[in-house]
């Protein structure tokens, strides 16, 4: 699993990478149309060739990984920002009827298709990527407000936790300063899947053309341009989905890398 | 059993109850109303109240949800704005693609993942566990309608196999209608497939290490035999929960893949129906979707005590 925490690095660092050189270089303007030299496959003077108008696509790779990153990153804030503190909360509450309400709120939100109400959102409120982060956002908010509730539970029944109540701490308190630090690890792990699982969510939102607008660069944009030119130009479908999976893939391999290394429990016997 | 069915139809009801609220709550809140954004900025005053008078706009909003539900429930799903012709007929229509794609794809995913999962747990460890759970990573990264426009690349294009999109119709034979569904259910299923798969491999292997298997050995099974009786049948719950969840991925990943391929199914009815903000189409399909995923999910939770007896008794 070692190589696997390595690839995943390699990986995610490649692409954050190219997402951070595109504030400052691309290798073209991808403002710049030239439609002489239209479809272009790679070539030395552009690496991964020209798209329908003539762009670089190498740099329009670089653009687009800006997009999904921020996009993918917002919508992990909106989860952890909204779901552990409700999760928090739901423990501390344990039984109450704010916790059942948390609660059944979630198995609610789990009950939908998410892309379905994705849409839904995109569609009445307009397609953009600022739409496509709340949509994708809110449904990260159950994921973590479930597993940090799980976790927490798990902590209240400990001594350390009991040692704080008697020397007299609230539940507000000891969530923020006992039982958060302990689940912040789960919290990362979980973290880097729900990145990835976004990233294949902004990708699709921007493929149907509810996610970012023109001229915003995304992958999921430059794949839907590219389906029309399957025939004559495969390259321009074939680079930004690749990019898209080596993405995917490093952020997966990274979060099963952290959590081996995180939780020593699951080092001996991970399945 | 029965106060397990019932306690679950309630649960049900809930959902559907919250879920139309939500999607009723959503299209209520466009700015202005409905009826101007179904026309656009440049509609006559005149136009716009009549439109409004035929949406039942200038009703009270507990009247216009009353009336919406109740006509659900009732199969009368309104009639669509741009096609002049009831929805109900519209989605008639198009279930017939969006459905069986969904069951295609899940028989597909099913039928990959199984032996996957169950290879892979017996040789734990092995090359062969190895191999497929590097297969599994590929498979969960690799977006569903990339994998989609790959296969038109290499079956449609290449080897001409199969059509690029487009619908048979069953009037031309069932064959020849899931012929043109194939490559949208590969593209649906193997995503699906890998995390199947995956599911299917780590509940084996928690069942390997209890304690009613090492009896099984004990009384003479074979490591296959024990496997095959025992350890396969009790890791089936958690398989079946992430069934039903992918019920409803297919379903709504499907959205997606018609896009590809062109289906005329549910999804593409949603799109054109966003396009041409014929938003009485778009509220109610979106509300049919949202009843089979949450159906569907009801059906599981019921299997579940099929599955296992000690949850009859549980709740």
């Amino acid at each position: 699993m070692k190589a696997g925490f390595i690839i995943g690095t390699v990986l995610s660092t490649l692409v954050l990478g190219l997402a951070v050189l595109s504030f400052v270089w691309t290798p073209y303007d991808i403002m710049q149309f030239d439609v002489a030299g239209k479809l272009k496959t790679p070539t030395g003077a552009h690496w991964l060739g020209t798209d329908h108008f003539g762009r670089d696509i190498l740099s329009m790779v670089m653009m687009g990984a800006r997009t999904s990153l921020a996009v993918a990153l917002v919508a992990v804030g909106i989860g952890m920002g909204l779901g552990i503190p409700l999760g928090l909360t739901a423990a501390a509450l344990q039984g109450g009827w704010l916790d059942e309400v948390i609660m059944r709120g979630n198995d609610l939100i789990f009950a939908f298709p998410s892309l379905v109400i994705a849409i839904l959102i995109t569609a009445v409120f307009g397609a953009s990527a600022i739409n496509a982060i709340i949509a994708i956002g809110i449904f990260n908010i159950p994921v973590f407000a479930r597993l940090s509730r799980g976790a927490a539970l798990s902590l209240w029944s400990r001594d350390f936790i009991l040692a704080a109540r008697v020397a007299g701490k609230g539940k507000a308190r000891i969530s923020a300063e006992h039982i958060l630090p302990n689940i912040t690890n789960l919290m990362i792990v979980q973290g880097t899947i729900q990145f990835s699982l976004g990233i294949l969510a902004e990708a699709a939102l921007s493929y149907i053309g509810l996610g970012a607008q023109p001229p915003t660069a995304s992958w999921g944009r430059m794949l839907a341009d590219a389906q029309t030119l399957l025939y004559i130009a495969p390259h321009t479908a074939l680079v930004p989905g690749f990019t898209i999976v080596i993405t995917v893939l490093g952020l997966n391999l990274l979060g099963d890398g952290l959590r081996d290394m995180l939780d020593p429990r699951l080092r001996v016997d991970r399945s | 059993m029965l106060v397990y069915g019932f306690r679950r139809l309630a649960s049900l009801i809930v959902s559907l109850i919250v879920a139309s609220f939500v999607i009723f709550a959503v299209i209520e809140v466009i700015p202005g109303d409905p009826a101007s954004f179904m026309l656009g900025v440049n509609a006559r005053p005149d136009t716009l109240a009549a439109l409004r008078a035929e949406l039942g706009l200038d009703q009270s909003l507990p009247v216009r949800y009353f009336a919406w539900v109740s006509g659900m429930v009732t199969g009368d799903f309104g009639i669509s704005y741009t096609y002049k012709t009831p929805v109900a007929d519209m989605v008639a229509d198009r279930v017939w693609v969006s459905l069986p794609l969904a069951l295609y794809a899940l028989t597909l995913s099913t039928i990959i993942a199984f032996p996957a999962g169950i290879y892979a747990a017996s040789r734990r460890g092995g090359a062969g566990d190895t191999a497929v759970m590097g297969a599994t990573q590929l498979g969960v990264a690799i977006p569903n309608f990339w994998f989609a426009m790959i296969l038109v690349l290499i079956f449609a294009i290449q080897l001409r196999w199969f059509s690029a999109g487009g619908f048979a119709g069953w009037d031309k034979g069932i064959l020849a209608g899931l012929w043109s569904l194939t490559l949208p259910a590969v593209a649906l299923a193997l995503p699906q497939a890998a995390i199947l798969a995956r599911v299917m491999r780590s509940s084996l292997l928690d069942m390997l290490g209890e304690d009613f298997m090492r009896t099984a050995r004990a009384k003479g099974l074979t490591r296959r035999q024990a496997l095959w009786r025992h350890a396969v049948r009790n890791a089936m719950i958690p398989v079946l929960t992430i069934l039903g969840l992918q019920f409803s991925f297919l379903l709504a990943g499907g959205i997606v893949i018609e896009q590809v391929f062109f289906l005329p199914g549910l999804g593409r009815l949603i799109f054109q129906s966003i396009s041409a903000r014929d938003l009485i189409v778009v509220e109610s399909v979106v509300m049919l979707l949202v009843f089979l995923v949450i159906v569907v999910n009801f059906l599981v939770d019921l299997t579940y005590a099929w599955v296992d007896p000690r949850l009859r008794r549980r709740t």
